[in-house]
């Protein structure tokens, strides 16, 4: 089974956002990026996979800072192959990388593609069902576990009110991955030392970005603190008649 | 949760006996006799399914698989009780305990809550997984400036390695001011790395990370070389021990003291400067990195009992049998996996040994000892009027600083 893991790193708030002068995106000057949680356990599902029944698991990257750190971590764990795609990727929005990872995806034919179904910063949605578009392939999302046999895989999916369901996908597809079977494995750093004398990142060009079908920010801002909070006083009737009082005036009701 | 291991080669336990003997003093293992004395002084003994006695008995017999596949060795926290009281001498947390928790952290068994701590210090530099360009931000205020050495790029005469906690810990702040103003007061010409500071990464090296560890002593060791200075002060104990006794080895060689050798050095410049009487009767902690495992046991008292007012008492257990904290070999990041297994904190034995001494604050030299024996005097009713406070601290009232 082959399988694929495109990841992405996201602002890491450890450190303080900023928005700069447009107005409209984050200051970058202080930026700190870390790996987007959910395509960190893509990559250890992806692992664990491959341990239980074979096959090759691939891990790509846009090029940034710590990505590399990253690609080596997952070599440790026990990926095959990595890519990494170079170039400047500033301005590129979820549509820009899905057409990206289409491109080399179509080039690499996985069985599996494992990419975190969310990230905090998902502003024009998600890349998984933008990347099963773009190879015309199914998706499923909120995948919390997998199992593979042969041509085909069933995952469990996570609806909310905690039920489960049980969905078997056949070859090739795209899976949203909500959580890993168990917490991302720890990996000692003297082995990605090791491994970053030993493994090679395979680099290629980025191509030209596509950003078109993402939504336009027209403006970004911290949350501003209103002061209108109005305590409704009385029992449950006398209250309810004054909500209702209140939705009409507001033009709700 | 199913821990995924590596698979074990069936000869580890010879291949990891003979890995010990290599290490400095290493040998000494062989003429363990089972005493038992190791496995009984450790604070955790009682609780482990392979206490340290035990470990070298599996060494023996070609078990050491089980050692592996168990969890008990992340109980230890390498506080060197066993290696001070074993009767020949084998070094024991650094070649049998230390050594073992690397096997286990590269097989794949390691608590979750230590990963975090070993992930935040790969990634920020600090432990505790705060930014790092805010390492000096709790200097902010005191007057003369604290000297950033990256920014001011002057010579100074002591570099202050302030450390992880002492930066960024809540309550260690207040402490780490305190020293500040102290330096300040008796004109010492001194500055710190901030920014360019990496975690000292002993805690992390004794909880399995060799690698890691190596990585912050290079960072250091890089930041080290950019200025000058004519010897290095550190707050916290593992920093002491780890520029002391494991950078050399790495080549990073710079005299190095505890602020207590330091400023007990000055007494004589300092005693007509303690003006306020702290009228107290306190118990001294010796923290293992700076007791049993570098031999300071003098300096601490001599400073504390020059400031006047003060009553030392002495604990039931003090000096080379000191009672660990239990933050030490990972111990810090291990609470949850600690409390769930034994349902007792070793800080909680401490706290109720410095009640029992009659003492009203105990005073400690370690920034992992304030936050744990607050936190047992919270949770520990007869504890409650039990002051716990800095050597620094307890110098800077009595000075008015």
């Amino acid at each position: 089974m082959k399988i694929a893991v495109p990841i992405k790193f996201v602002p890491d708030l450890v450190e303080e956002l900023a928005i700069d002068a447009s107005g409209a995106s984050l200051d970058t000057s202080w930026l700190r990026l870390i790996i987007n949680e959910f395509d960190d356990h893509a990559v250890e599902q992806a692992i664990l996979l491959k341990e239980r029944s074979g096959g090759q698991a691939t891990v790509m990257a846009v090029e940034a800072e710590g990505v590399d750190d990253f690609l080596f971590t997952a070599a440790a764990k026990g990926a095959d192959q990595l890519i990494k795609l170079t170039g400047d990727s500033a301005g590129a929005n979820n549509h820009a990388l899905a057409r990206v990872y289409a491109a080399l995806l179509k080039e690499l034919q996985p069985d599996l593609v494992l990419t975190g179904v969310q990230a905090h910063n998902d502003l024009d949605g998600s890349i998984g069902p933008l990347l099963a578009e773009y190879l015309g392939v199914p998706f499923v999302g909120y995948v919390a576990g997998i199992n593979a046999s042969g041509e085909k895989v069933i995952a469990r999916k996570e609806y909310p009110g905690g039920l489960v369901a049980e969905t078997e996908v056949k070859f090739p597809a795209v899976l949203g991955i909500q959580a890993a079977e168990q917490p991302p494995r720890y990996v000692a750093y003297s082995k990605i030392r090791q491994v970053m004398g030993t493994t090679k990142i395979e680099e290629r060009p980025l191509p030209e970005l596509d950003s078109s079908g993402g939504a336009t920010v027209s403006r970004m801002y911290q949350p501003e603190a209103a002061e209108h909070a109005a305590m409704i006083e009385g029992g449950a009737d006398e209250a309810a008649d004054k909500i209702i009082g209140i939705l009409k005036e507001l033009g709700a009701l | 949760m199913e821990i995924t291991l590596s698979p074990l080669s069936p000869s580890i336990s010879k291949t990891f006996y003979s890995s010990l003997r290599e290490l400095k003093d290493g040998e000494r293992i062989r003429k363990c006799l089972q005493c038992g004395t190791c496995s009984g002084i450790c604070p955790f003994g009682y609780y482990m399914k392979f206490p340290p006695g035990k470990i070298i008995g599996t060494l023996r017999a070609e078990t050491f698989d089980l050692v592996m596949k168990a969890d008990s060795v992340w109980m230890c926290v390498s506080c060197q009780a066993c290696t001070e009281f074993c009767p020949t001498q084998i070094p024991i947390t650094s070649v049998l305990m230390t050594r073992t928790k690397e096997e286990l952290l590269l097989a794949g068994n390691v608590p979750a809550e230590l990963q975090t701590a070993l992930r935040n210090t790969q990634q920020y530099g600090n432990p505790l997984g705060e930014s790092p360009r805010k390492r000096a931000d709790w200097a902010a205020g005191i007057q003369p400036e604290v000297k950033i050495l990256g920014k001011t790029r002057q010579p100074v005469d002591v570099l202050w390695f302030v450390g992880d906690y002492a930066s960024y810990h809540p309550r260690m702040i207040p402490a780490t001011k305190a020293l500040a103003r102290i330096l300040n007061a008796l004109g010492i010409n001194f500055g710190i790395l901030g920014p360019d500071e990496n975690s000292d990464g002993d805690s992390q090296r004794l909880a399995g990370e060799r690698g890691l560890f190596e990585m912050m002593a290079q960072k250091n060791g890089q930041a080290f070389k950019k200025f000058k200075f004519n010897e290095i002060i550190t707050t916290d104990p593992h920093a002491f021990n780890a520029l002391k006794n494991e950078y050399p080895a790495l080549g990073i060689s710079y005299p190095v003291r505890h602020y207590t050798q330091f400023l007990a050095e000055r007494l004589e410049q300092i005693r007509p400067m303690l003006k306020n009487e702290v009228a107290a009767k306190i118990a001294y902690h010796d923290p293992c990195y700076l007791g049993r495992a570098n031999g300071v046991y003098d300096e601490p008292r001599t400073l504390l009992t020059s400031i006047p007012g003060i009553e030392l008492v002495e604990m039931a257990h003090q000096r080379t049998n000191s009672l660990c904290c239990g933050g030490g070999g990972g111990g810090m990041w291990l609470d949850g996996f600690q409390w769930e297994k034994a349902h007792v904190r070793l800080s909680d034995w401490r706290v109720k040994e410095a009640v029992a001494s009659g003492a009203d604050i105990l005073t400690v030299a370690c920034p992992y000892e304030p936050p744990r024996f607050e936190d047992s005097v919270k949770t520990l009713q007869p504890a409650s009027a039990l002051k716990v406070r800095e050597i620094a601290e307890l110098l800077a009232e009595s000075m008015g600083v």
